[in-house]
């Protein structure tokens, strides 16, 4: 006679903890589909209120819980043309109507505020309506990117359902070199697994050279999980973890259990390993993140502009890193340098630092704080461009016409290649 | 009823912003589908009739979260996606909006031009073999018969999804 008892749990993932969590089981078993409830909801201009409103209408539906979401005013801002500014008008009106009272407008990009304002923490299952919504596993959050229509029925029912994911645990021992960052880290994992490589399983970056990044950056792994076509880029929760979560008013409350959203020890997962040592700055060349290489191999391929931008790579932490590198330093002759600070607060904060008058000195065009080139929506690059970009992906026609050439890169070495005017190591500069 | 549909053949990590380019997402979806993958295939939007398929190589879908990139699919009248592998994220919008994705480990032998037929275990070649295709859960099927989740949400008034 066989007698398992329930109460006698398997080891469990952090992603598993999670979801069990959210869909009110004691565990979950991988490749099970659940029910999840759903702590909070984030969109944006372009993937929410204009997709979501006339579709709430025709239900004649209402908000589950407007306290669960929060609206980010970030694509389509500044207006370019009537278009955007509609967008945008309808994103403000719908806001009102619904009562929102999380509402963050032109004050950066989604990935970085919902953070900076204290609204995600260890433990919580999320749903953002952008593909870079995995950004929020750096802070212990399952948190996926969805359609609108499934936006919609998430707003609608409070729940959404999964499939319990595998957890693929990549795990970096050793220290990095100076002038090799999580990008390089995450440009490398995408070229040895592939843009799919993920299968919409989970994703955990563990291991000291891990533990050891700011919040950040690692939130630069977690936000390229979606170019490894992971659901969500899992990152256990520390004190690195609690200290930035209460420096942006998460209250103590909130943090108490943080420490528990780990993966057990002895829970099934499939474990890479790298070594943060040996690793080089890293390059993805057009046109797709899995094309990388270490930069040797691209170097002297020469540049017109350098872009330090998107929720990937123009948080404070990026702009410390590039202005440590081009600190009295001009840009090459022929090379545009273009600034779009992820949120307002880093910026400001940028500022304050001396950080932003580097990059000013150096020669940099300093743009407003939102998605900007790297979405393609609005101002993008012209025609035979070759760019080097902090941003996450690298698509034919994403940023600008097909013949647009563009290198994906750290910001550190899109500094140091802006500076010598071709892809350069910024070892050599450091 | 058989209904014998053409094969419009692509390569492999077709992405989201090639079915619905960042350019036209401001626009309505009639718009964004006049300009589905016209950086890979020029003609496909206006030579492209309903009822046809697209078999493409793997990780078809990869990118973005717009489910436009579904969108502009349905809205040409593409019966099917048949291809090795999907984005997961491509493959929840797909289905919300009603579009058929058949993972179908085999979908390379097919070529351009090729006449098919959907039949319950695959894709059935003019030759009569048939190309096995993974097997869809229930509450997906549901959703392509209710041509999207929308349609989902109005019959089941807001009930548990996948029940």
């Amino acid at each position: 006679m066989t007698l398992i008892s329930s109460s006698i749990k398997t080891p469990q993932t952090l992603a598993q903890k999670i979801i069990a969590r959210a869909a009110g089981h004691p565990q979950v078993a991988v490749g099970e589909i659940v029910t999840c409830q759903v702590d909070l909801a984030m969109f944006h201009d372009s993937s929410g209120p204009r997709r979501l409103k006339p579709m709430l209408d025709e239900l004649n539906a209402k908000i589950w819980d407007p306290s669960k979401v929060v609206l980010v005013i970030d694509h389509y801002v500044p207006a370019h043309d009537n278009d955007a500014k509609h967008i945008v008008q309808i994103a403000r009106e719908t806001a009102r109507e619904w009562r929102l009272p999380n509402v963050i407008d032109s004050e950066g990009i989604c990935h970085v505020v919902l953070p900076e304002r204290g609204h995600l923490h260890p433990g919580m299952f999320c749903v953002g309506g952008d593909s870079h919504s995995p950004t929020g596993g750096a802070f212990g959050t399952y948190m996926f990117g969805i359609g609108a229509t499934e936006m919609l029925a998430v707003v609608v029912t409070g729940e959404i359902w999964v499939q319990v994911p595998r957890t693929m645990r990549m795990i970096w021992n050793g220290q990095l070199e100076a002038g090799v960052c999580a990008k390089d880290m995450m440009l490398h994992m995408i070229a040895r697994f592939g843009m799919n490589g993920g299968k919409y399983q989970a994703v955990e970056f563990a291991g000291d050279a891990v533990m050891a990044l700011s919040m950040q950056e690692r939130m630069t792994l977690s936000n390229m999980s979606a170019e490894m076509g992971a659901q969500a880029g899992l990152i256990g929760a520390d004190e690195t973890t609690c200290s930035y979560l209460r420096s942006m008013g998460v209250p103590n409350e909130s943090l108490q259990h943080a420490h528990t959203w780990q993966t057990d020890v002895g829970a099934d997962c499939e474990n890479f390993y790298f070594d943060a040592s040996t690793l080089s700055p890293q390059v993805a060349a057009p046109h797709s993140p899995a094309n990388t290489r270490a930069v040797g191999d691209y170097a002297n391929v020469a540049l017109n502009i350098a872009y330090i931008g998107a929720c990937t790579g123009a948080k404070l932490d990026d702009l410390r890193a590039a202005a440590k590198v081009m600190r009295g330093h001009h840009v090459a002759k022929g090379v545009r340098l273009i600034v779009a600070p992820a949120s307002a607060r880093d910026q400001a904060q940028a500022e304050r630092e001396g950080v932003m008058q580097i990059l000013r000195d150096a020669g940099a065009q300093v743009l407003p704080n939102s998605c900007g080139a790297c979405a393609g929506y609005g101002a993008t690059f012209e025609d035979e461009a070759t760019v080097i970009s902090s941003t996450a992906r690298n698509f034919k026609g994403r940023m600008g016409p097909a013949s647009v050439q563009v290198y994906l890169a750290s910001p550190m070495t899109v500094a140091a290649s802006a500076l010598r005017g071709c892809i350069s190591d910024v070892r050599e500069l450091l | 009823m058989t209904i014998t549909s053409r094969v419009w053949k692509l390569g492999a990590d077709v992405d989201t912003d090639a079915l619905a380019p960042g350019a036209y997402m401001k626009n309505s979806i009639n718009v964004i589908a006049q300009h589905c993958l016209e950086a890979l295939r020029p003609d496909f939007a206006t030579a492209v009739k309903p009822g046809d398929v697209v078999v493409a190589g793997s990780n078809f879908g990869i990118g973005s979260s717009r489910e436009e990139a579904s969108g502009t699919l349905v809205h040409l009248g593409i019966r099917a996606v048949i291809a090795p592998s999907f984005s997961g994220l491509f493959f929840r919008n797909a289905f919300n909006l009603g579009l058929l994705l058949l993972t179908c480990p085999e979908a390379e032998r097919l070529q351009e031009g090729d006449l098919v037929t959907l039949v319950s275990k695959g894709v059935q070649c003019s030759d009569g073999t048939i190309l096995y295709c993974e097997p869809i859960p229930d509450f997906l099927m549901a959703m392509i018969h209710a041509r999207g989740l929308m349609n989902v949400l109005k019959q089941r008034s807001l009930g548990k999804l996948h029940e």
